[in-house]
């Protein structure tokens, strides 16, 4: 399938300013993934989320969205791409503050022209999707910031959009309001698959819901990739020192922090393991490498089920409190139940403390 | 009329360069535009007539009681109150229906300057070429001084009410021009660039975000307009405009302190009810706005 969005050795340059706000940059955007543009303020990547649905003219390179090259496109089809194949959802919520929260996330479809009947249902749809049913007649001012952007994001929703735009949408809230939109994000997401393009400062939020980052620094990507390409292979110092501090647990999974197992031994077929006694640890395997159990000097055999396995693509967050539990080196598995390599809690803090 | 002014016009020398230039303009104008000005003229003296006439049909306590209404509605009960109390004292000075001349010059005048200023004052936030040649206009318009409109205006359209809402309305369109130009600039960015996301073609823009947004700032410009053209309604009284100022002007003639008195109450009174009401049109003012 090919690109949803895709830019070009895209340039920015606004008059008057002696550096380029956006440099040359390229980047295929694929259907149905979270994009997250990451950088600190001033890096361009809001020029570049303007420059996809056209509210800021690039000076050089090209845009296209859906295959259709921007540049081409005359001043209605550019309206009418804008009203039927993405929505923008801002950091500053941007609400019509005469408007009641339904006739704001309505706004879009009245644009397009559908009458009131058919806009109020979709509308109405989205912000019981988002969790607004009940405040459909109120002002948007009486809403907390929380819920004001759940009504932005309802207003992007209602049209039913294959792309959104988000530009820093979450960077307003309170950090709990900030996870629980997150979250609401990753759930709708898991419903009907949206290319989103989000832009933001905050790297644990980029981590958390991108399935690929673009970083940028001065106008220009430094390394586009998934969060643990990113982290795992910095392509610069810069990069690198983009990840310090950051929640590294929450990339990483096991498989990168393995370390080999102390002692294997494997067991014939037929072979009853609790006859071995053993003076030291050892971790027993069937002769395709399958994971069978631990010969313990202490605590005799101990069965697979019982051994407190891990699988090696569980985040190490999530590996925490197994490991810490674990009397043994925890055993991570891969999805056949083949042993790779063990984790101690030595190695989790080293590996939470300063990484690979 | 015009003996009252001709001792003061013989003691002044004659205009200079620019006046004369000024003098020129007005007279190519009459040469030339004879035939517009013909319908211009009758277009706003039927405007004018027919304001007239509908102001005058309902009986004076029906009118009062109307604005009573329409003031608890929109304003209060005490300026409820006030218009009732003060449209009865017009009645008892006898100056009905000079009130009621005056009030259909206002809104005359106001109703054509707002069509003219409101597009404008749009226009000028599109281009901004239109804008700078607006800015000077306006100036001059808001702060030449009243009178000198009053004599073009009788140039080319004789005396009478035809030139007494045209000078009105030259007087009283600048701040609906400058108030709808600077409601709009004011909307907020995102807003706009929100419409813009959306969609919206230019007219959309307008119609369903910049405007609802500035309205507030634009009814306070179409409020200025109005008492604007009230003050200047009765200095049109010098040439025959009738109403209210005629009142005051025989006052001054007559050095009669007690006529000139009444009909400055009168104008007050008009004053108070159509400033209040206007901005009890505007949103978040008043009764409607919560």
């Amino acid at each position: 399938m090919s690109s949803a969005i895709t830019l070009d050795a895209l340039s920015k340059h606004f008059p008057g300013q002696s550096t380029a706000a956006v440099q040359q940059v390229s980047l295929a955007i694929e259907p149905g993934e979270i994009f997250v543009v990451m950088g600190l303020s001033g890096s361009g990547k809001s020029t570049l989320l303007r420059m996809i649905n056209g509210l800021i003219q690039p000076s050089s390179g090209s845009v296209a969205v859906r295959g259709q090259n921007l540049s081409d496109l005359s001043k209605g089809d550019l309206n009418r791409l804008r009203r039927r194949a993405m929505a923008m959802v801002f950091q500053s919520f941007a609400l019509f503050p005469q408007r009641s929260v339904l006739d704001n996330a309505a706004f879009g479809l009245e644009v397009a022209g559908l009458p009131k009947a058919k806009r109020l249902a979709p509308a109405k749809r989205a912000l019981e999707r988002v969790g607004l049913g009940a405040q459909l007649h109120l002002k948007p001012a009486q809403l907390s910031g929380g819920m004001q952007q759940r009504v932005g994001l309802a207003r992007a929703l209602a049209l039913d959009p294959p792309i959104l735009l988000m530009d820093e949408a979450f960077s307003a809230l309170d950090p709990l309001i900030r996870r629980d939109m997150q979250d609401l994000l990753l759930d709708l997401q898991a419903e009907q698959r949206r290319t989103v393009v989000f832009i933001s400062h905050d790297l644990d939020e980029a981590i958390r819901i991108g399935d690929r980052i673009a970083l940028m620094q001065s106008g220009q990507v430094l390394q586009c990739g998934t969060p643990l390409e990113l982290l795992t292979a910095p392509a610069s110092p810069e990069v690198q020192a983009f990840f310090k501090g950051v929640d590294r647990g929450s990339v990483l999974n096991l498989e990168q922090i393995l370390e080999p197992c102390p002692q294997t031994l494997v067991l014939p077929d037929g072979a009853d393991p609790a006859e071995r006694a053993h003076q030291q640890l050892c971790f027993a395997l069937n002769p395709s490498g399958q994971f069978l159990g631990i010969l313990s000097p202490q605590d005799g055999w101990i069965h697979a089920d019982a051994a407190g396995t891990l699988d090696s693509k569980s985040l190490v967050n999530d590996a925490i409190s197994a490991v810490a539990q674990n009397r043994w080196p925890t055993p991570v598995l891969d999805h056949q139940r083949r042993l790779l390599g063990v984790v101690t809690p030595r190695r989790l803090l080293e590996t939470l403390r300063e990484g690979v | 009329m015009s003996g009252s002014f001709s001792p003061l016009i013989a003691s002044l020398e004659q205009a200079g360069p620019v006046g004369q230039s000024a003098d020129a303009a007005v007279e190519w104008l009459l040469n030339h535009g004879q035939g517009l000005f013909g319908v211009v003229q009758q277009g706003i003296q039927a405007l004018a007539s027919a304001l007239g006439w509908g102001l005058a049909l309902p009986a004076p306590w029906l009118f009062a009681v109307g604005v009573a209404l329409a003031g608890w509605h929109l304003v209060g009960g005490g300026f409820a109150l006030f218009s009732l109390l003060g449209l009865n004292l017009v009645l008892a000075l006898g100056l009905w229906d000079l009130m009621v001349d005056t009030l259909a010059l206002v809104l005359a005048s106001s109703f054509l300057a707002l069509l003219l200023g409101f597009p404008l004052g749009v226009l000028g936030t599109r281009q901004l070429w239109i804008w700078r040649l607006l800015r000077p206009a306006l100036d001059l318009m808001q702060t030449m001084p009243a009178f000198v409109y009053l004599i073009p205006a009788v140039m080319l359209f004789s005396t009478g009410a035809v030139p007494a809402i045209i000078a009105t309305l030259i007087f009283a369109m600048p701040p609906v021009v400058r108030l709808t130009h600077l409601g709009i600039r004011q909307v907020p960015a995102d807003l706009v660039e929100a419409g813009r996301s959306f969609g919206c073609t230019d007219l959309q823009l307008l119609w369903m975000v910049q405007l609802p947004n500035a309205l507030p700032t634009v009814m306070s410009g179409v409020n200025q307009t109005i008492m604007l053209a009230l003050s200047m309604v009765v200095i049109t009284s010098m040439i025959g405009g009738g109403g209210l100022g005629d009142v005051v002007l025989r006052g001054i003639q007559q050095l009669d302190v007690g006529l000139g008195f009444e009909g400055g109450i009168a104008v007050v009174i008009l004053a108070v009810i159509l400033d209040r009401l206007s901005q009890g049109l505007s949103p978040g003012h008043g009764r409607r706005g919560q």
